[in-house]
């Protein structure tokens, strides 16, 4: 059983010609995977792929089609900066039809778990760039998506909340377990928070390899210290290089 | 101290061209009926104020009945074309034609249409014809301008297309409407005086008929006076829908 899956996908765009695969992803549910790849590879094309946003020009996408069964989080934040903080995350609730009174509340409980309890009144610009962050993760966990999809969510973020958030999004995930799929540049966190990491050739992107990465989840304190860790790392970024040819 | 100086520097050269202006017209002997000096016209101020105020207030209503028309008409059409591209395509060549015709070329036509009882209705229809077009263009600009991703997101969570233009569209478009609706505010008292002009009789007594009939009196001081009154309640409306811009963008922008 999977919870989405891409069979040999072909994107083409008019003038830019090919910009992904042929390329295919099987998702099982719970799985959390990195796509790595260098600039313009496609990976964020998958992922739009993944969220149906968009269709491929060959081969087939399965996902789940339901409403709020995909949650997307973008590499900005995307939060309406006219709505309060309470109001962005129960945002696709209200899409949905979901009475507002109840809406609040769960949002206000998904803002809770991403520890923003206390900021629900808060307005996006009166937020710092992480507590932002987290309140587009509140917004795509209110609906309890089985899939997750993570954009660069933390390209913008210093290192020390990068890796607050790394963490914070894996003990979300231990809760309700919805598979993730989540592009990065930075090797070291695609092997911290993905159970496969999934390496992708220069555009038009094409499966490079792929390395399972083992170990606990949530991980332990000073799990980027092990040799597994190490290891892992330089298996991903030799892979990375050769597949940029290097 | 800096602030006082600052403050004080408009005022002060004001009041350095008008004494040039006074001793100018005493020193030359210049005939009150081609410029009178600005003490003349201050008293002509002071000796007509319940006139000028009443036909400033005139004016000033008729600006605003017209920008709150202007305000729900333009808001309403680009809506209504935001949700088709092909009514987009229809109805935009003709608002551009509007923006484009001089106001006092369409004023006689309106004038007959709105019949000789009624020039108050004609100068209310110029004022709003005048105020439509950058709250329109305002309104298009802005209704297009939300953040993509926001719309993808809309996408992903099957929003239907009036939560699309009342949840997320409308919404983004608040800063351009507000710039927008500031510009119409100037350009309905512009309208509103210059479809008076061109209504010309006596029918609706606001600013624009003051002027001109102290115009035809010769009584300089009067027309002047007029121009200033003119003046101040332009400067006052503006600065009240700056006032609102400020507040509201604080409002949208939550800091």
């Amino acid at each position: 059983m999977s919870v989405a899956a891409l069979k040999e996908v072909e994107v083409d765009y008019p003038r830019r010609g090919r910009a992904l695969g042929p390329f295919s992803l099987t998702l099982a549910p719970g799985e959390i995977i990195a796509l790595v790849g260098p600039s313009g590879c496609g990976k964020s094309t998958a992922m739009r792929l993944l969220a149906g946003l968009e269709a491929p020009s060959r081969g087939e996408v399965v996902r789940t089609p339901g409403r709020g069964e995909t949650a997307v989080v973008f590499q900005a934040p995307t939060l309406a900066p006219w709505l309060s903080a309470r109001a962005n995350a129960a945002l696709p609730l209200e899409l949905a039809g979901v009475r507002g009174e109840a809406a609040a509340k769960r949002a206000d409980a998904a803002l809770a778990r991403v520890g923003l309890a206390g900021a629900e009144t808060s307005r996006p610009a009166q937020l710092s760039g992480g507590m932002a962050m987290r309140v587009s993760l509140a917004r795509a966990l209110v609906t309890e998506p089985k899939l997750l999809l993570l954009d660069e969510p933390f390209a913008a973020l210093d290192e020390i909340t990068r890796r607050a958030l790394a963490d914070d999004v894996l003990q979300l995930w231990s809760a309700s377990k919805p598979a993730i799929v989540f592009v990065t540049h930075n090797v070291e966190e695609a092997v911290y928070m993905a159970s496969r990491v999934v390496v992708m050739t220069p555009g038009p992107g094409r499966l490079a390899g792929e390395v399972a990465v083992t170990g606990p989840a949530p991980r332990p304190h000073g799990f980027r210290a092990t040799a597994e860790f190490r290891a892992t790392a330089e298996r991903v970024s030799d892979l990375l290089a050769q597949a940029c040819g290097r | 101290m800096r602030g006082i100086v600052e403050k004080a520097a408009p005022v002060a050269f004001t009041a350095l061209l008008l004494a040039a202006w006074e001793i100018a017209c005493r020193a030359m002997h210049v005939p009150a009926y081609f410029l009178p000096p600005p003490s003349a016209v201050g008293r002509a101020l002071v000796d007509n104020f319940p006139t000028l105020a009443q036909a400033a207030w005139r004016t000033f209503s008729v600006a605003l009945v017209a920008l709150v028309i202007a305000s729900i008409a333009a808001q309403l059409t680009a809506v209504l074309i935001s949700l088709h591209p092909l009514l987009d395509r229809a109805v935009r060549p003709l608002a551009s034609v509007i923006q484009v015709t001089p106001v006092v070329a369409i004023a006689p036509l309106v004038l007959i249409w709105s019949g000789i009882d009624h020039p108050e209705r004609a100068i209310v229809t110029l004022a709003v014809l005048v105020a439509f077009f950058p709250i329109f263009s305002g309104a298009v600009t802005g209704l297009r301008a939300a953040d993509p991703d926001l719309e993808r997101l809309f996408d992903l969570y099957g929003a239907s297309r009036p939560q699309r233009v009342f949840r997320l569209r409308l919404p983004s478009a608040v800063p351009f409407l507000l710039e927008g609706h500031k510009v119409a505010a100037g350009l309905a008292v512009i309208g509103a005086v210059v479809a008076e002009f061109g209504a010309g009789s006596g029918g609706v007594r606001g600013l624009a008929w003051q002027i001109l009939d102290a115009g035809n009196k010769l009584q300089t001081d009067r027309m002047i006076a007029a121009l200033a009154v003119l003046g101040v309640m332009g400067v006052g409306f503006h600065a009240i829908l700056e006032a609102i811009e400020r507040v509201g963008l604080r409002w949208w922008r939550g800091r």
